[in-house]
């Protein structure tokens, strides 16, 4: 009986091991009939807006929405790969320069928020209130700890921006300047136990009071300051450059986002009764 | 440390009621860590015979490369298959990115060297006593291969569960091929990134004990058979 074991045990293992191969995969196949593939932001993943659009979506189109959630900078170069229909990101300039380049077209706004600058609440550089040139150069001043996301993403191609309309020269290697090479919410949360200011889009930050039962360690000390607004824009992938890509799906993804109803569902979502995103589709 | 209390919990919760996204990274990590040790133990067995059974040049070279990849980042390996496998890439047409064939192949040349190195060296480590005895015997080809696999059949499971190891906790892969797309390619581990950066650490952990239950599942049952043997 013993010598039987070991031949028996392993073929029942090879049987589990290719059985669980194919079984899901004939279960996704019928699923995927019409599909689009988009890559976006992390901020519009981790907020959990995708989740609740992507269904109404399906229902009303009979597409299904695929995303996979990176910076701005990734986001932009899996459009130039052809690796993705369509776009869902946030850093104007270089989505001109995508254009402008030939990868994407029909670029269109869809929806904002606005960025926040946040900081411990003992304001230790006290800016709290100040416009945000002041405070960036009194960041720099004060050498207050400042995390930055450092990744190449949106929101990290807006902190730079500001820097230099401040007329503060990028801190790169000072100390109190800490690159965390990470997406948002982590940033923050370096940023809390470092008692460092950061800036963020104002969902995010909004998904942060909310994990922390809305009495978070980094409170909003810079606000509504025109240099901090945040727009958001679809941009279909050019099938001219990329004629794989559906872009069938993509015209109708963009509509329904700018549509009178998909507006509305975005400016609907909200987390502890804020809402995350201002919609603004030009009619 | 609160987190690990909840997590705990959550975990507990997530299993029993059956969540669907759980099961849904559940299963996609278990199917594609199973169709990546299916591949490379078929190819990575018989090269691991070769390099521990026969002499031949360069030899202690080709060990030394093979162990060097052993230290493989998950990233450069998901950079790399990327590379091939955009649609401006030479594998662009075989639309393997964001597919779960596409974190297999990753996963394959990630675990190939650990199934290739380490049944070298159980091969290595059996008595040399044994060939000789096989030779004497009138064993030839196949029959070599196969007694002195079954020799070393222990280490040579220790080896495929280490590969499956490494296949089901890998990230950097999984998150650069497969994009983690919810019901299609999110696997345990992305999903645990993906939780992390939401800030929801405790879900996070969460996950975190779902999948080394099933990494204590394989031991178990490896160890299970030793036993019985």
């Amino acid at each position: 009986m013993k010598k039987f074991r070991l031949p028996i045990f392993l073929s029942l293992t090879i049987l589990f091991l290719i059985s669980s191969s194919f079984v899901s995969c004939t279960k996704k196949e019928a699923e995927s009939g019409k599909s689009l593939m988009m890559s976006t932001t992390t901020s519009t993943d981790n907020t959990g807006l995708l989740d609740v659009l992507a269904p109404e979506f399906k229902k009303d189109t009979g597409i299904e929405l695929k995303w996979t959630a990176v910076g701005t900078g990734k986001a932009l170069e899996m459009g130039k790969n052809c690796d993705v229909d369509v776009l869902l990101v946030h850093a104007p300039a270089s989505e001109k320069k995508f254009v402008d380049d030939g990868y994407g077209v029909n670029r269109t706004e869809l929806m904002y928020n606005d960025f926040v600058i946040i900081g411990p609440k003992s304001d230790p550089a006290k800016i709290k209130g100040q416009s945000v040139s002041k405070a960036m150069q009194t960041i720099s001043k004060k050498k207050a700890r400042f995390a930055s996301r450092g990744d190449n993403s949106g929101t990290h191609k807006k902190e730079l921006t500001l820097w230099k309309d401040s007329k503060v020269a990028v801190p790169e290697k000072e100390e109190w300047y800490i690159q965390t090479g990470q997406g948002m919410l982590q940033t923050i949360n370096i940023a809390a136990e470092r008692d460092a200011y950061t800036m963020t889009d104002r969902g995010t930050y909004i998904k942060y009071e909310a994990n922390h039962k809305g009495n978070p360690p980094l409170v909003i000390v810079v606000e509504n300051d025109k240099s901090l607004f945040n727009q958001y824009s679809a941009i279909e992938v050019n099938p001219a450059k990329c004629a794989q890509a559906k872009n069938e799906f993509a015209k109708q993804f963009i509509s329904w986002m700018a549509s009178d109803k998909g507006q509305k569902m975005i400016g609907d979502f909200k987390l502890m009764d804020k809402p995350l995103f201002t919609p603004n589709a030009k009619k | 440390m609160e987190y690990l209390a909840q997590g705990f919990i959550s975990a507990f919760k997530l299993l029993i009621s059956g969540d669907e996204q759980t099961y849904s990274a559940v299963f996609t990590t278990v199917k594609a860590s199973s169709l990546s040790i299916c591949i490379s133990l078929i190819i990575g067995l018989p090269l691991g015979f070769i390099l521990g059974y026969y002499d031949f040049p360069c030899k202690k070279q080709i060990r030394a490369v093979v162990d060097t990849l052993l230290a493989l980042p998950t990233v450069v390996v998901g950079l790399l298959v990327y590379a091939f496998v955009t649609k401006k890439g030479p594998l662009g047409d075989y639309n393997l990115l964001f597919e779960i064939s596409g974190i297999v192949a990753g996963q394959v040349i990630l675990i190939l060297p650990i199934v290739v190195s380490l049944s070298a060296t159980a091969i290595e480590s059996l008595d040399e006593r044994l060939k000789n005895t096989l030779i004497t015997l009138g064993a030839t080809g196949n029959k070599i291969i196969l007694s002195s696999l079954f020799e070393a059949r222990f280490a040579i499971m220790a080896a495929a569960v280490n590969a499956y190891s490494r296949a089901i906790a890998e990230v950097g892969v999984s998150m650069m091929i497969g994009g983690n797309i919810k019901w299609h390619t999110r696997t345990i581990t992305t999903a645990i990134a993906l939780e992390t950066g939401k800030g929801q650490f405790a879900m996070g952990i969460a996950l975190g004990i779902v999948l080394l239950c099933i990494g204590f599942f394989v031991n178990w049952v490896l160890i299970f058979f030793r036993k019985r043997a």
